[in-house]
């Protein structure tokens, strides 16, 4: 009884105390499913690169770093249960890897005050700061990538593609329904023909869609897929013999997992990326001393150096970035919510600060200000060698086409402040 | 022939190959409701098991290595060596017998006498389960299916067809393979439960399973090889669709497609099995053919299951199923 009675005193004395310091990055992950295998590498890359601030830094500004994991298994119920589960846990920022999850979020971190991060994906018009306070998609969106395959294929022909035909092979969901719009205004600027492709989730029986590729003969198609659907486009591609340097998926479709089921087939095949790939940075020398060699990696650490893993390091980096801006802006290292939104309006990424994080030209260079939450709005196209299983990155940074795309971002943020009753801001 | 005529030809048969697909997953739900009346919710993740399983003993990947290294502090994930195919085929199938006889030891032989809804919950706990224990034993990471079947255009029909119409027909390799397969499995299922001892053992439990077990049958026995012949079923569309799509945790998803073909073939009857998975195949391809352009496309997953719907109004049973006569 008096063992009970001290237990319960010195529990309640440590519930009284001041709480300890940590600045708390949950990581809505999916490592189960049918996405886990997307899922993972950026889960752990996520997780790695807050272990290394933690055990090279002492964490950022002083105050160490946790990374609370929920599984949403890319399930949107989950993903608001696990909003909901770690909300009370003094979070900085989300990043919750679907859009479908963040269309759900984005009124709830509104209304609660939490920095919502949507790296590449989600809804784009969230790139205009003066509707979507909480809302940060940077460094580039879908519309940004639509606008890019199209200025890599002007470049890679002549600068025209009048007369050309290019398909867009697209999950039927509001994700991959995401670049038709841009797609549309850039055949009318561009003088192209725009073939629209549905394929119904998850994306397992192509063949009506590839049919049609074979009957139709475009000179280039594009992806908007996600998952399985990413491996049966470029196997079903390969089955019809259409020549893969002409055929280009978006950031998410442009994963180790996505081409290496095809074997061979898959040869030649492009994707953008907006981060630089590989293990060829210092960074990684600090992650295999402090992190991997130390046994602290996420998950069954072996996903380092895969196209995915590098972008959950690179979510990550923004993240402690932003977290160490706030903390100079606020002068404090405890910061909060509403601080860390701050930092991510104020974040400044260069190239200097890259090569200093060990980072040299690992993404693009890019400010954040109160009007632009959505970056540059650059990406790269790589390649996908089936020899030496390994992606090549063929150009420099390519920017996208703002008189196209800041006029739609303008019309889509407008209707969304109408219909949610936003006031702008930065006025 | 009008370019369109030969499309919408072109079109029709490659619906028939995708049938088969469709069918090779229904087999396995048939085989199992034939003879026990469990609607097995787990048959689709039996073909990720099974497919798992093969593209892991034929790496020479260690089972449960990520556990073993999180317990014990090891770095081992393979053996070191590789192990051919066919052998690789056969492993997995022992894989599978043992499946069979847990799933009849562990969960089935507690559950006789069960109402169905019961049963078929117990197979949605073994979907579940056998996901997780696919995961951890062989990892989540998208595997290439290499077992030697070839993929991709059939220069033959295209360069004949060519020949007669000028314009070539794509047939994929892997779908004609998957018709043969298909065709030899329907076959050696049928001289099994007609000619063989156990077949015949097999059919009468179908019919009663009390008369059957009156008769000296045992019903134990004839679980455990209802569900290792499923268990052989699913490994061969493991197989095929893991070849088309790469084996990861989608495969489990395929079990989607079998469902429409079920409901229009009947849940008793192998040949209806794949006559239903014809229709279906032919159906949703020349449906997004035909009506698709109009509608913004993307039609097939929700057709097949309006195709279904269709017929079961007509014919509840399914086409081949048992009539359900129920005498007061």
């Amino acid at each position: 009884m008096k063992l009970k009675l001290t237990a319960l005193a010195l529990s309640a004395l440590m519930a009284a105390g001041p709480a300890m310091a940590e600045l708390v990055f949950p990581s809505l992950s999916y490592r189960t499913g049918p996405y886990g295998a997307n899922g993972i590498p950026f889960a752990d890359g996520y997780a790695d690169y807050f272990t290394l601030l933690n055990e090279r830094d002492g964490g950022i500004g002083g105050v160490m770093t946790r990374v609370p994991e929920c599984e949403t298994a890319y399930n949107t119920e989950k993903g608001v249960e696990c909003y909901e589960a770690t909300k009370g846990d003094n979070p900085l920022i989300y990043q919750p890897l679907s859009t479908g999850i963040t269309y759900q979020l984005i009124p709830k971190v509104s209304a609660d005050g939490f920095p919502l991060h949507t790296m590449g994906y989600g809804r784009t018009s969230a790139a205009n700061g003066k509707i979507f306070e909480w809302v940060f998609n940077y460094p580039a969106n879908y519309w940004d990538g639509a606008s890019i395959a199209i200025n890599y294929l002007l470049d890679e022909n002549g600068g025209s593609l009048e007369g050309k035909k290019i398909a867009l092979v697209y999950h039927n969901s509001a994700y991959g329904k995401e670049p038709i719009r841009t797609l549309q205004e850039l055949a009318a600027k561009h003088g192209y023909e725009l073939l629209e492709i549905p394929v119904d989730h998850p994306g397992q029986e192509q063949k009506s869609q590839w049919l049609q590729i074979r009957q139709q003969r475009p000179d280039f198609v594009l992806m908007w897929g996600w998952g399985v659907m990413n491996q049966v486009a470029i196997q079903e591609a390969a089955n019809i013999r259409f020549p893969m340097e002409n055929f280009i998926g978006v950031w998410w479709s442009g994963s180790e997992n996505d081409v290496i089921p095809a074997g061979a087939g898959a040869d030649g095949y492009k994707s953008l990326n907006m981060h630089n790939i590989g293990t060829d940075f210092p960074l990684y020398d600090d992650l295999k001393t402090h992190v991997y060699d130390a046994g602290m990696a996420a998950g069954a650490g072996d996903q380092m150096g895969t196209v995915l893993y590098n972008r959950g390091i690179y979510a990550a980096m923004l993240a402690a970035e932003a977290a160490k801006t706030a903390q100079e802006i606020h002068g404090t290292a405890q910061i909060n919510a509403a601080q860390m939104r701050d930092g991510m309006e104020a974040l400044e990424i260069t190239e200097e600060k890259m090569a200093a994080l060990g980072m040299p030209n690992f993404g693009p260079a890019f400010s954040v200000t109160c009007e632009n939450h959505g970056g540059s709005g650059r990406a790269k196209i790589q390649q996908w060698d089936a020899d030496t299983q390994t992606w090549t990155i063929l150009t420099d940074w390519i920017d996208s086409d703002r008189s196209v795309i800041d006029p739609l971002i303008a019309a889509d943020s407008a209707a969304y402040a109408a219909e949610a009753g936003v006031e702008e801001r930065c006025n | 022939m009008p370019d369109q005529l030969l499309f919408a030809i072109e079109v029709t048969l490659n619906g028939l190959m995708a049938g088969v697909m469709y069918a090779l997953v229904a087999l396995g739900f048939v085989l199992i409701f034939k003879a026990s009346g469990i609607f097995n919710y787990a048959q689709g993740v039996m073909a990720l098991f099974a497919a798992l399983t093969l593209v892991g003993i034929q790496q020479g990947q260690v089972p449960f290595a990520h556990l073993i290294n999180a317990t014990f502090g090891t770095e081992i994930h393979y053996f070191g060596w590789t192990v051919p195919s066919l052998l690789a085929i056969a492993l997995t199938v022992v894989v599978m017998v043992g499946l069979a006889i847990a799933v009849e030891k562990l969960v089935l032989k507690h559950l006789v006498n069960q109402e169905p809804i019961i049963l078929f919950m117990a197979t949605i706990g073994l979907a579940y389960f056998l996901e997780g224990l696919g995961d951890i034993m062989w990892g989540a990471d998208i595997k290439r299916m290499d077992v030697g079947l070839p993929q991709g255009l059939n220069t033959v029909i295209d360069d004949t067809t060519f020949g007669w119409f000028g314009y070539g027909f794509f047939i994929d390799n892997l779908d004609l393979i998957a018709t043969a397969i298909a065709a030899g499995l329907v076959l050696a299922l049928m001289i099994f439960s007609q000619y063989s001892r156990e077949g015949r053992a097999l059919r009468a439990v179908a019919d009663d399973h009390q008369a059957a077990l009156s008769v000296g049958i045992s019903l134990q026995f004839i679980w455990i090889l209802v569900w290792s012949i499923a268990g052989f079923v699913a490994l061969v569309a493991g197989i095929m669709w893991g070849t088309k799509l790469g084996v990861q945790f989608s495969l489990s998803l395929i079990a989607l497609k079998a469902l429409p073909v079920l409901m229009l073939g009947g849940f008793t009857s192998i040949p209806g099995a794949i006559v239903g998975g014809l229709i279906i195949g032919v159906g949703e391809k020349l449906f997004e053919f035909l009506v698709g352009p109009l509608v913004g496309g993307a039609t097939e997953n929700w057709f097949a299951y309006v195709l279904a719907l269709i017929f079961l109004v007509f014919r509840p049973q399914g086409l081949f199923g048992e009539k359900i006569i129920e005498r007061v």
